[in-house]
């Protein structure tokens, strides 16, 4: 019975998810729950795990081991009920660009067993919800980037599903229209109570949507929290500092008490002080006294960004470097797609 | 529900088909020039030693041509699907594998069997075909032979990973499988070991079973040309739907 109040209270229930690719593990033994209604952030680099996580999901790769259940249904053993009750948009485009906008909507429709008056009518109502009433009978390939991706998204809402997967939802967009598919995202959420689950490496992007962020890097859950709750986990300020004798600062920095801590990457130090205020100056006679030259220096509230380069040593770009390599391995291992 | 995914892709297939006039001409371009090349120039010939009119005899090779070709350039769809993503959209739906692969099967073999008309229909223009009861003879293996090779199109798409085997595809197992068969010579009088190996290709059942719906002469058993081709067929579908049902995404 307990089952069925968690049932009820969350969306979805990770418990001990692990995906192996051979001999790369590319989530490793997560568990977590989104709850009902809210936004749920998948924040990291690429190559982190957010896509396979997300696949296993939406019943598309069977887990190593664990398991999830997403509205109440088990990814494993109850794959037609997971698939009903959620819309997913990928990453790349899964659309029929030689059908019309209205004949892609209509075919999802029939594949998810929509009536053939609700779907006249919830097509021509969340195509107007997505700005395409108007081209709804052009072919699909004469569409931009943008309006693929907000009719993918109006079609994952056809059969009413209860949870909207997004993967990379703004990726290659421009900023104009990255903007625009926020403000549908935040509206989607705000006036139905749909759970929305994305992922992004993007930090604004997580930051401006999510009521929650998972922050994955390697296929481990490092953080999780609201973004606010994150970024003061840290506390403090961040003194960034421009220099080209980083190495020898950072070493000299970490002697003292009100350094909480400092990360060297290329030429930039991200130094987590109590209060930047107070030590900016000893931060800037520290320096003087031995003949080491200050760029530029900035002081700002954590962000998203110093809240993952604190868990990982790295930014997410570093970090997006380093896991290309085994990117490519698990693109060969999975048959590239 | 799952016959619903299996409809709604054989109309999605029907949409696009009827939607692509320079692919419906271009796939008919080929076979008639081999019609017309063939049909006209070794026609002559024959015709010089001794009144064997080589067009009629080649007319069902040519309409069983433009059905192979376009049967298995519609199970490669499969592979553009993945490689443009769509395919993605529809594994994810409430429907089985089996229903996926059932409709983009129909889906195939319906615009198969429709090319192999209007080749038919220009054949019957030419007035080397006459019509009669048989045509329904012609026409069910026909649908036999498109079922069978959109399924061998799919189990390939099924295996392969982008677009770039295609090709070998075309030339290394398409154009022997139509070379080889009885399409384009009376297969009775050849030497034995082409012999063997044109009686091991399962398009010449289907190549003798259309021309003896369509001249009522054939150099096999209609009823062996059946069973044989029907064998075949169920085979590719059952080959077909398992590969489809094991691929990775």
């Amino acid at each position: 019975m307990i089952y069925h109040i968690v049932i009820y209270m969350d969306a979805i229930k990770i418990n001990k998810l692990t995906m192996k690719f051979g001999d790369l593990i590319a989530v490793n033994n997560i568990s977590f729950n989104v709850k009902q209604g809210e936004i749920f952030g998948f924040l990291g680099p690429n190559g982190a795990g957010k896509t396979t996580t997300l696949s296993i999901l939406s019943t598309l790769l069977k887990p190593t081991s664990g398991e999830a259940l997403v509205n109440g249904f088990n990814v494993n053993k109850q794959m037609d009920d997971v698939r009903s009750s959620i819309g997913m948009v990928f990453q790349d485009m899964t659309l029929d660009d030689e059908l019309t906008a209205y004949e892609n909507m209509d075919m999802h429709g029939r594949f998810y067993g929509v009536a053939k008056e609700d779907r006249k009518t919830r097509i021509a109502k969340l195509l107007k919800l997505v700005d395409l009433d108007q081209r709804k009978d052009s072919l699909v390939k004469t569409f931009s980037g943008g309006m693929k991706r907000r009719l993918e998204i109006a079609r994952g809402l056809l059969h009413e599903p209860k949870i909207l997967f997004l993967d990379e939802p703004t990726l290659g967009l421009d900023p104009q229209t990255r903007n625009k598919l926020w403000e549908y995202i935040e509206k989607l959420n705000k006036d139905t109570g749909l759970t929305i689950i994305l992922t992004t490496h993007y930090m604004e992007e997580a930051d401006k949507l999510s009521d929650r962020i998972a922050i994955i890097d390697k296929g481990t859950i490092i953080a999780l929290d609201t973004p606010d709750n994150l970024k003061k986990s840290l506390g403090g300020d961040i003194i960034t500092v421009e220099t080209v004798h980083g190495e020898k600062f950072e070493k000299l920095l970490k002697k003292y008490s009100w350094c909480k801590s400092v990360k060297l990457h290329d030429n930039s130090l991200a130094i987590h002080v109590k209060d930047a205020s107070k030590s900016v100056g000893e931060v800037i006679k520290l320096a003087d006294k031995n003949n080491i030259v200050i760029d530029s220096a900035n002081i700002h509230k954590p962000s998203l960004e110093d809240v993952f380069l604190h868990f990982t040593g790295k930014t997410i770009r570093e970090q997006e470097a380093d896991s290309k390599d085994i990117m490519r391995s698990r693109l060969k291992m999975r048959g590239r797609r | 529900m799952k016959s619903s995914g299996t409809y709604t892709l054989w109309l999605r297939s029907i949409k696009r088909y009827s939607r692509s006039k320079s692919r419906i001409i271009g796939s008919l371009a080929q076979p008639l020039f081999f019609f017309l090349a063939l049909g006209f120039g070794l026609g002559s010939a024959f015709s010089a030693q001794g009144g064997f009119d080589y067009l009629a005899f080649i007319a069902p090779g040519i309409i069983a041509m433009s059905v192979l070709f376009t049967s298995v350039f519609s199970g490669i769809q499969v592979l553009w699907d993945k490689q443009f993503g769509f395919l993605k959209e529809t594994l994810i739906a409430p429907v089985s594998r089996y229903s996926i692969m059932l409709g983009q099967t129909l889906g195939g073999a319906t615009t198969a069997l429709i090319q192999g008309l209007f080749m038919m229909i220009i054949i019957f223009i030419f007035g080397k075909l006459t019509l009669g009861f048989g045509i329904l003879i012609a026409l069910g293996f026909m649908i036999l032979i498109s079922l069978a090779f959109t399924s061998l199109g799919i189990a390939i798409s099924s295996r392969m990973e982008d677009m770039q085997g295609f090709q070998l595809i075309m030339n290394f197992l398409i154009m022997p499988v139509f070379f080889l068969s009885g399409a384009l010579f009376p297969i009775t009088s050849l030497p034995s070991w082409l012999k063997t190996v044109v009686y091991i290709n399962p398009l010449t059942y289907g190549v003798e079973g259309m021309r003896y719906g369509l001249t009522g002469v054939s150099s096999i058993n209609p009823l062996v040309s059946l069973a044989v081709l029907g064998g075949f067929c169920l085979a590719m579908i059952f080959l077909g739907g398992y590969l489809f049902k094991r691929m990775k995404v």
